[in-house]
């Protein structure tokens, strides 16, 4: 289908530094009540996949390399 | 076409707060019994509780309150509407559930003797038990699945019930949200326990998973009972809340009330008794947030610097931790600034208000089989002690009536007519997004449903709905995530229905502002005294009918019958 490209600033924010996911950690990917996370296989990082965060921070509490930080969304800041 | 993915005695779905409860329950009844706990996420951070709860809003602690105290002030609470039977199965089987968490290592805030340490929040009865380490509550419930043996299938939705020839549980169909494919469960017993209706009303800054409710919870239940038959009640008791202003957690007056926190208007005023969520609490909220001394705020800037350290301390490390973050980007501190706050967008949810699916005290509901415990099911004000204590039973009750039953056939029309239904939209290269359709869905609700409710409004809202209803086989997904959300918009279009249905057809006032009818602005006990029902009639089409009330176990005399109709603080003259 026709697709366009909306640019969002996304709330889940990974520091590809201390991210392990390269090492198959999927901590944060299995936390996640809405699914939202994903590993980039090619950069072997986690990243937020779709822009549904409910900034409840799981992703962020569980991370075993202190990783991850949640912003409020920007709508909601 | 065989796709069934496995064969179960007792089927849970949720695994939130309730389901965890009825799985670990039901293996205890029957250690026998195959169970499977099913999760559209991750249970071990799922559901409204996924970081955890500050405290138990019902604790009914001998010593502190009686079960009968606690019916009664529920009865007061819901308007009179409830089946005591119920609530009182509820409070009598309350500190038999808290002493387990106890014992399963739930800290809860206890005084220098042992003793709980029960705060007063409600209008006439003592029932707040404060857990300042309440984080680690999904963690104490995990440890318990694993220990009882129970089988967790993560990352699966379920997307209607089946039925068997009579009408009776035969499983469930279900859709795997990481592989996008549709499989069925066969079960001699199916227990919901997917939570509230949340993401049915658009938070007013227009985030769609802004929402009060973990957004997962999209009414998955309530559409999945109703489409299999089942009776729902109070569905016009929507779940409104006060919340933050933009944030969509409490600010939150259960914390800080015992502490001398309380809710304020713009001069800083009280107005209301009682910080206790209740529709009549709301309708106080709703009239100062839009007069002229409003908005209104949480005021606790007047206490202690180690009061408010305290508080910050319990507030932004449970349950909507991110709190904190969201008061320093809005420079906010707790001890030079009132918090700003706003009602939430509508839901249903029994956990908080009445809106559920109809269970007796077994937590059976109307269709032979089928359990509900948890927030979708209709016992009023039950909270997550609640959801806890009827999880319990549904594990029990559907343990014990899937014993000595075989599986039931399984239906090839029903599979498969939902099998071109819910993977329709990975066929379809071209359509609606779910996230379009979703957005324009919940802004209609908000615009038709939110009270004050209007008969006409409400007609409109119901021709919107239909229209909407025949764009859904026209939605497109690329992928299984897109596919879930497109899922979630059909229980969600079938939630709005469903409450404008039930508000249109109780024609009085009654919960404050959950159902406040503009043309029908009084209480009619004459005509109204009794439950209002909704369910799927043999044509298939949405009814409405009244069930009348059980008679009290436990009786009213009139000056309790009236306590939450008098919240707002009544200045007293000035003596000259």
């Amino acid at each position: 289908m026709t697709m366009t490209l909306n640019r969002v600033s996304v709330p889940v924010i990974v520091d590809e530094g201390k991210c392990i996911a390269d090492k198959g950690c999927t901590v944060c990917v299995d936390v996640c009540p809405l699914d939202l996370l994903a590993i980039d296989l090619l950069k072997g990082k986690a990243y937020m996949k779709y822009d549904e965060c409910w900034y409840c921070l799981p992703c962020e509490t569980d991370c075993p390399t202190q990783a991850i930080r949640v912003d409020i969304p920007y709508l909601l800041r | 076409m065989s796709n069934i993915i496995a064969e179960v005695d007792v089927l849970v779905i949720g695994g939130g707060t309730a389901g965890p409860m009825a799985a670990v329950k039901a293996k205890e009844k029957n250690p026998a019994a195959k169970v499977m706990l099913l999760e559209k996420a991750h249970v071990k951070r799922s559901g409204a509780i996924s970081m955890g709860m500050d405290g138990l809003n019902n604790a009914v602690i001998p010593g502190h309150a009686t079960p009968e105290q606690y019916v009664k002030e529920i009865t007061v609470a819901n308007d009179g509407i409830v089946n005591q039977k119920t609530v009182m199965a509820y409070a009598q089987e309350s500190f038999n559930m808290i002493n387990q968490l106890d014992r399963w290592g739930v800290k809860f805030e206890k005084d220098e003797t042992g003793d709980y340490a029960v705060r007063k929040v409600h209008h006439m009865g003592t029932y707040v038990l404060p857990m300042p380490e309440g984080h680690h509550m999904k963690k104490v419930l995990y440890r318990q699945l694993k220990k009882a043996r129970v089988e967790i299938t993560n990352r699966y939705m379920a997307t209607r019930l089946l039925l068997d020839e009579h009408g009776a549980i035969a499983g469930a169909m279900v859709l795997d949200t990481r592989e996008g494919t549709f499989g069925v469960i066969r079960a001699k017993a199916v227990i919901l326990s997917t939570g509230a209706a949340g993401r049915l009303g658009l938070p007013s800054s227009g985030y769609l998973f802004g929402t009060y409710e973990n957004p997962t919870n999209a009414g998955d239940g309530y559409a999945l009972a109703y489409h299999a038959g089942a009776e729902l009640s109070g569905i016009e008791c929507y779940q409104i809340n006060p919340l933050i202003k933009d944030y969509n957690g409490p600010a939150c007056a259960y914390v800080t009330g015992p502490f001398g926190g309380y809710t304020a208007n713009s001069k800083g005023e009280r107005f209301i008794e009682c910080d206790y969520w209740s529709g009549q609490m709301m309708m106080e909220f709703y009239k100062e947030l839009e007069g002229g001394n409003g908005p209104v705020f949480l005021k606790i800037d007047h206490l202690a610097e180690e009061t408010i350290s305290n508080i910050e301390t319990i507030l932004h490390t449970n349950e909507r931790p991110s709190r904190g973050r969201f008061h320093e980007g809005r420079n906010l501190n707790y001890r030079t600034g009132m918090v700003e706050m706003h009602i939430s967008e509508i839901g249903l949810c029994s956990g908080h208000s009445a809106s559920g699916v109809w269970v007796d005290e077994h937590a059976a509901t109307t269709v032979p089989g089928l359990y509900a415990a948890g927030d979708l099911a209709c016992v009023p004000h039950n909270y997550m002690l609640g959801a806890f204590v009827y999880g319990k039973f549904a594990g029990e009750s559907a343990a014990e009536y899937a014993a000595g039953r075989t599986l039931a056939p399984v239906d090839a029309a029903q599979v498969a007519q939902e099998a071109a239904r819910v993977l329709g939209p990975l066929n379809n290269a071209e359509g609606f997004t779910p996230t379009q359709v979703e957005y324009k869905l919940r802004r209609f609700v908000n615009d038709y449903l939110q009270p004050p409710k209007v008969s006409r409004k409400m007609e409109i809202g119901l021709q919107r709905f239909a229209e909407i209803g025949a764009d859904l086989p026209f939605m497109s997904a690329t992928n299984p995530h897109e596919l879930m959300r497109a899922m979630e918009v059909h229980f969600i279009r079938d939630c709005a229905e469903m409450a404008a249905r039930a508000s249109l057809y109780r024609t009085e006032s009654r919960w404050g502002l959950y159902h406040y009818r503009v043309e029908h602005p009084e209480k009619n006990d004459a005509d109204w005294f009794c439950h209002a029902q909704l369910k799927k009639n043999a044509a298939g089409d949405m009814t409405c009918f009244k069930r009348p009330i059980e008679p009290y176990i436990v009786p009213l005399d009139d000056a309790e019958k009236d306590a939450y109709n008098r919240m707002r603080i009544v200045k007293q003259a000035a003596v000259a």
